[in-house]
């Protein structure tokens, strides 16, 4: 009974990881730019969240309101002045440019916020609980895995039947041939980058619900963001969720064998993918 | 035919970063013309094609098109125009269906599907096997048949004038006569072409005018069926040219 629970709030885990994953499926997955600043995106905004819900009495859904906005801005700001400048064939660049992002965010966010842990004030929705038969589920990490399922599947209906969807994967698989077809590459990257970014929007506030934040955080939402695009196999966005909740899994599961195990049980399950199916488990066969 | 060319080009220099590929070039195309750009590997003619096309930097007064200076105007903008490139080695969009592949480029027309006069159906009749693989992934057509989808997407975005880059290159004589077969159509409607080739004998029999290229510059042009094959072949490789 022990494991099925494991496996159970190891899913529930698994939708938290896959809503910092899908933002780095659109950005990674599809346009294959390596945002190392990713997670430290997604740190500032939760503790713009918390530092708004300390002023002004937003509730829960008043932040999603005001902090998903800010997050869109911030996304297309970022592929604007950065990342198209730097996006191309090689990769290397617009890894360079986001390292020091990455830098300077956590720097900016220490001086700013100081090192402490912050999160949102605790309100009922973090606490409550039901019960299905042995097992106890947590009411917000229920909402999580939900959203994260309904992000997941309009994310993907985007790509595949809209206009913007099409051009998307056009402009990823050739920019200068999508030019040529008449997508605005710049253009279109700034509007994918601003979706993924603001998908991390919400992350970030349900990140600061259910627990808490502090400056240095970023670089292992980073690394659980990687980990469940390439699990779950580039180019695919329901491969992300799935990533997501095999880490999300491991990690539980590894937790109860010993409760030192768990992160290091995600990464090694991640190391066996990369072993056995390097291209991840929903990659289309070649 | 009109006095003005829909497209011309004025002394268009230009290349790679600091590499200069291209000396002076004076090319026009004339409404419902068909002219062909031959010449050897690197003579510069696919610079030249992506020079007008926006993906390369040229000043502005370099590349006219229906009367006013665009060189250097973004690709998709040209497209908005109404240029539409098939470009050498075809260049799809991977990880997409046949049909996708042509979305796309209704998606960004110049005209709508309804209003342009080409329409996925329209194509599908011209060439048939693309209906039957229309929702197959790119990577499983042959080369022929990817070459017919990247005609099909240049022309959905419903062009005045179509810039083919060596669309006979790699594939079997047999295909190449049947893509060649459509050019007729294609012109008919009103659309100018540009060909970019390495045949000769293609490309005199396709064209009204004929332009050779050698090392970034024309070094012969004239009407097809005049040009002599001794001239054509001096222009192509050099040889009265003094090896400059």
């Amino acid at each position: 009974m022990q494991w099925l629970d494991a496996i159970v709030q190891g899913v529930l885990l698994g939708g938290m990881y896959a809503q910092y994953a899908l933002g780095m499926a659109l950005m990674f997955g599809v346009m294959r730019i390596v945002n190392i600043a990713h997670g430290d995106v997604m740190i500032l905004l939760s503790l713009i969240a918390v530092s708004l819900a300390g002023v002004l009495p937003l509730g829960n859904v008043g932040l999603v309101l005001v902090i998903v906005p800010i997050a869109v801005g911030l996304g297309w700001l970022l592929q604007k002045f950065i990342l198209n400048r730097v996006v191309g064939a090689d990769p290397l660049p617009s890894l360079i440019a986001t390292f020091g992002l990455s830098i300077a965010l956590q720097n900016l966010m220490l001086e700013i916020w100081s090192a402490d842990t912050r999160s949102l004030p605790n309100s009922d929705i973090a606490s409550a609980s039901f019960q299905i038969g042995p097992i106890y589920l947590g009411l917000l990490p229920v909402i999580v895995l939900l959203c994260a399922f309904c992000l997941t599947g309009g994310l993907d209906a985007v790509l595949r039947y809209t206009r913007f969807g099409r051009g998307l994967r056009a402009a990823a698989a050739d920019t200068e041939a999508a030019a040529m077809t008449g997508v605005d590459p710049k253009r279109i990257y700034a509007t994918a980058t601003a979706i993924a970014v603001g998908i991390l929007g919400l992350a970030a506030i349900f990140a600061a619900l259910r627990a808490t934040v502090s400056p240095s955080d970023g670089s292992a939402q980073l690394i659980y963001a990687f980990e469940a695009v390439i699990i779950g196999g580039m180019g695919s966005v329901w491969g992300a969720f799935i990533g997501s909740m095999v880490l999300g899994v491991a990690q539980a599961v590894g937790l109860r064998i010993d409760p030192g195990l768990g992160i290091l049980f995600g990464h090694l399950v991640f190391l066996l993918v990369l072993a056995t199916r390097p291209e991840g488990i929903m990659a289309r066969k070649k | 035919m009109t006095d003005t060319p829909i497209l011309s080009t004025h002394g268009l220099t230009g290349g790679y970063g600091d590499f200069q590929a291209l000396f002076g070039i004076d090319l026009h195309l004339m409404p419902g013309e068909v002219i062909s750009l031959i010449g050897a590997n690197g003579a510069g003619k696919s610079t030249f094609l992506k020079s007008i096309f926006g993906l390369l930097p040229v000043d502005r007064e370099m590349v006219r098109y229906e009367g006013a200076a665009v060189g250097g105007t973004p690709a998709h903008k040209m497209v908005g125009r109404g240029l539409a490139m098939v470009p050498e080695g075809r260049r799809l969009f991977v990880g997409m269906t046949v049909e996708e592949n042509m979305r796309v480029a209704i998606d960004h027309a110049r005209l709508s599907e309804s209003e342009g006069q080409w329409t996925r159906n329209r194509l599908f009749e011209l060439f048939p096997i693309l209906g039957e693989k229309r929702n197959q992934p790119i990577e499983d057509l042959s080369g022929g048949q990817q070459q017919m989808v990247a005609i099909s997407r240049a022309l959905l975005c419903q062009p005045k004038v179509l810039l083919c880059d060596e669309i006979s290159l790699g594939l079997a004589p047999k295909v190449i006569r049947e893509i060649y077969a459509v050019l007729p159509e294609i012109l008919s409607g009103g659309t100018s072409i540009v060909l970019v080739e390495q045949d000769v004998t293609l490309a005199r029999e396709a064209s009204n005018r004929l332009y050779c290229m050698l090392e970034g510059r024309i070094t012969l042009t004239g009407n097809s069926n005049e040009i002599s094959r001794d001239d054509i072949a001096a222009a192509y490789f050099g040889a009265s040219n003094a090896m400059a």
